[in-house]
């Protein structure tokens, strides 16, 4: 038997190795602001941070569900195509005259039936999700092309509904920041409380053991790529209510900033660990980052260079953590 | 050569593993090292190995004080350690698995592959060993990649050889060509330490025996003054009078019955299960056994055949179906498909069971808890919390948490496969004794095991496989090891 304080000890220790786990990147986070607000105080100023929310809402969406995928030990590459096809289709049948919260809702959907192709081939057809998702982003990236041809989709008319979704305000916050926040507690409920969420981690903690017991692990990653593709198409309608148009080329690229923002929120790219409040906290990163940049008038050039390092360095910490 | 561990101390953090351990291995002799999981039996040899340092103590070899600094260095001087977690690596070929990192090599620094056959070749041939050299390592048994393992061992010409738990997957036939190897290097002056669970191997092949209890060792003495029972005793601190608990079994009606059960691995299989009873399933490493029960739950699929539950034939076409119908299977490789290692032992259990904690859609995690820390408390899961991590836990622990999740579905019927592998006595005997309680409360069992006296003891009825066929049924009254190895090895 250990004496008690030993196992005191060890429990005092466990309990700072998890503290700091989880709050690392939130540490991370403190740290940036400080530095950014010392640097150029309007920073804080609270335009300045409802701006922030409403920049980061639409890759918040993205690695929201991009953490689930992760969480399963898969990847998803086409969130960005997604993203960029059902805005076409959604911003098509609003001109064509369909209403544009209807278009929407509908727009989303198929970005959902999107992220189920991903699913079913990663499942049914015992694909890499890398190789899947690689090859379904650059199918559907062809689509909107060839829907689009190459052009952006205007005229989208004056709906008030559909306008407040990506520039509004809701009690003096960016309707994009609820939709990310009232976004972020469901699924934070789903993850965490439900069976869904635990066999979500038990899938990428070990598959073989999750099918065996009982999971219907096909059925599991399906919804997973399908919600990550609702995700992506909802950001997507955020983004065709900003700019008032959609954009063939839209969302080029956003897949890395999610993937980034995950990693940087501190979960496994080997699956079954990490938590969605670490990505908030990731995507919260990038968000500064890009912003207090800004303010701090450094060119786009050093810009992504420091981001770079910033997920160097934050990747490098967490293995010394863990080790 | 000769070693000497005198005073050894070794503490990873605060958790002292070994508390003043000492150990003297001659040449030519085979030594066995007892101890239940967790007394510091690995952790001895890996501190002689160099793989961990000493806090305090000495290491004489061949009287000169040595200390190695990694396995590598001991391999070199003649030290080998063949592993309980075996080194394979899935995707390479079984000979290049047995060079990695030693590949002998030809001009212009290319490997040498003609001469890797010629000395792989040797091995296998004195091991008996029928492996195409071009297999992917994955792809073998556990048995066969034990084997490739030995075989890698001898290759290296050590003059000592420690086996940790080497026939803990090897079929009988198997387990008797190690052991006439084992006596041949016996015979060249190879000193060999044999640590392992299994009583009759070590009264049957070693010289010596030395136990470890709690980070010490706690006797030596030659194998012909010492007994099981003595050797029980003092490796648990305390009497076992039995290895198995008595079971009073009162079959009921038929549970489980297939017919025609025909597969990849197996074909024409039909028996049946009754309810209070456990029927054990005998045969050969690869005779079909596992592939049968994966079968059943819905793992692999089944060719033609019925499987009838309560007098019912269902379809059971994956795993979800199985537990649905009330069906548990325990696995034979624990951690590579019993358990999510990095879980909680709580989120383990709860695993296969998570519905029906939340009835609306949340968890509750009261009900949870409480299911949970009832289910730790039957099956006495030694740990302090339901949060500690699987991962951490010992091997007859890990079992009994996979156990654990099974009961946690109210099973009417319980496959286990190989249920105490790798697992000590004391927590063996715990995991008999609870079957005899599952089985007295209805449920029915089909136990497939490799190790005979546990079928001979557990079990109320016998079934050998051989070559994925029922070879034949034998009731516990009349079954022996004879029996059942002629059976099992084609015979009438």
């Amino acid at each position: 038997m250990k004496a008690n304080s030993e196992v005191l000890q060890e429990k005092k220790g466990n309990l700072l190795q998890s503290v700091t786990q989880k709050l690392g990147p939130f540490l991370g986070l403190l740290i940036l602001v400080i530095f950014v607000s010392v640097m150029n105080p309007s920073f804080l100023e609270p335009l300045n941070i409802l701006n922030l929310l409403r920049q980061v809402s639409i890759n918040a969406l993205i690695a929201f569900g991009m953490t689930f995928v992760i969480l399963t030990g898969g990847i998803d590459l086409s969130v960005g195509a997604i993203l960029a096809l059902s805005s076409a289709l959604t911003a098509g049948m609003i001109v064509s005259g369909i209403d544009p919260m209807l278009a929407i809702l509908i727009g989303a959907l198929l970005g959902a039936i999107f992220g189920a192709v991903n699913g079913l081939l990663i499942t049914k057809g015992k694909m890499a999700p890398f190789i899947a998702t690689l090859a379904t982003m650059t199918l559907f990236r062809g689509l909107t092309l060839v829907y689009t041809e190459g052009n952006p989709i205007t005229g989208l008319g004056d709906n008030i509904l559909f306008q407040l979704f990506g520039r509004g305000y809701f009690l003096g916050i960016p309707v994009p920041a609820v939709t990310m926040i009232v976004t972020f507690i469901v699924l934070y409920i789903l993850l965490h409380k439900t069976p869904f969420g635990r066999q979500t981690y038990a899938i990428g903690g070990n598959e073989k053991a999750a099918l065996i017991s009982g999971i219907k692990v096909p059925r599991v990653k399906v919804l997973i790529y399908s919600l990550s593709g609702f995700l992506a198409a909802l950001a997507g309608a955020i983004l065709t209510s900003r700019l008032n148009s959609a954009q063939p080329t839209a969302g080029e690229s956003y897949e890395l900033d999610a993937i980034a923002a995950v990693v940087l929120g501190g979960t496994s790219l080997s699956g079954g660990k990490g938590r969605i409040f670490g990505t908030m906290i990731g995507v919260l990163i990038i968000g500064v980052l890009n912003n207090g940049l800004n303010l701090l008038g450094v060119s786009s050039f050093y810009q992504q260079v420091v981001k770079g390092i910033v997920i160097i360095i934050a990747v490098l910490l967490d293995r010394k953590k863990s080790a | 050569m000769h070693i000497t561990m005198q005073g050894i101390y070794k503490a990873f953090g605060t958790n002292q593993v070994l508390t003043g351990v000492d150990f003297e291995l001659k040449e030519g002799e085979v030594h066995a090292l007892m101890g239940e999981n967790g007394a510091g039996k690995s952790t001895m040899m890996n501190v002689l190995t160099g793989l961990h340092s000493l806090d305090q103590g000495q290491i004489f070899v061949d009287g000169k004080e040595t200390y190695f600094k990694n396995p590598k260095e001991a391999e070199q001087a003649g030290i080998t350690f063949i592993h309980q977690e075996l080194n394979i690596w899935p995707e390479m070929s079984v000979l290049d698995n047995m060079f990695i990192g030693k590949e002998p090599k030809k001009a212009f620094g290319l490997v040498d592959s003609a001469k890797m056959k010629r000395l792989a070749e040797e091995q296998f041939k004195r091991l008996d060993v029928s492996l195409p050299f071009d297999k992917e390592a994955g792809s073998c048994s556990v048995g066969e990649q034990q084997m490739i393992e030995i075989a890698k061992a001898l290759m290296t010409k050590a003059k000592v050889i420690i086996m940790d738990e080497p026939t803990a997957a090897l079929t009988e036939r198997e387990i008797q060509k190690l052991f006439e190897v084992i006596a041949s290097l016996k015979k060249e002056g190879v000193s060999i330490v044999y640590i392992s669970h299994r009583m009759e191997e070590i009264f049957a092949i070693c010289d010596r025996i030395t136990v470890m209890r709690d980070g010490k060792t706690v006797d030596t003495k030659p194998i012909p003054e010492t007994s099981f029972e003595v050797v029980v005793r003092k490796m648990v601190g305390r009497e076992l009078k039995d290895r198995f608990p008595k079971r009073n079994s009162k079959p009921g009606e038929i549970v489980l019955e297939v017919k025609n059960l025909t597969g990849k691995a197996f074909r024409d299989v039909s028996f049946s299960v009754c309810s209070g009873e456990i029927v054990g399933v005998s045969g050969l490493m690869g005779a079909g056994r596992t592939e049968i029960m994966r079968g059943i739950f819905g793992l692999d699929s089944i060719e033609s055949g019925d499987v009838i539950l309560n007098g019912e034939k269902v379809t059971i076409k994956n795993a979800n179906q199985a537990v649905n119908h009330g069906i548990g299977f325990i696995t034979e490789d624990r951690k590579d498909e019993g358990l999510v290692l990095d879980f909680s032992i709580k989120d383990n259990i709860a695993l296969p069971s998570l519905y029906s904690f939340a009835p609306k859609g949340i968890i509750k995690e009261k009900d949870e808890k409480e299911f949970v820390d009832m289910l730790i408390k039957r099956l006495t899961v030694k740990t302090e919390s339901a949060e500690t991590r699987v991962g951490d836990l010992s091997g007859g622990n890990q079992q009994k948490v996979v156990i654990a999740k099974w009961i946690g579905i109210g099973p009417k019927v319980l496959i286990l496969d190989e249920p105490t592998r790798g697992v000590d006595v004391g927590a063996k005997r715990e995991i008999y004794q609870l079957m005899n309680e599952l089985t007295d409360r209805g449920v029915a069992i089909i136990m497939v095991s490799s190790e005979l006296p546990e079928v001979l003891g557990m079990s109320d009825r016998i079934l050998v496989v051989h070559e994925g066929k029922i070879a034949g049924e034998l009731p516990k009254e009349t079954a022996t090891q004879e029996n059942i190895m002629t059976l099992a090895t084609g015979g009438q």
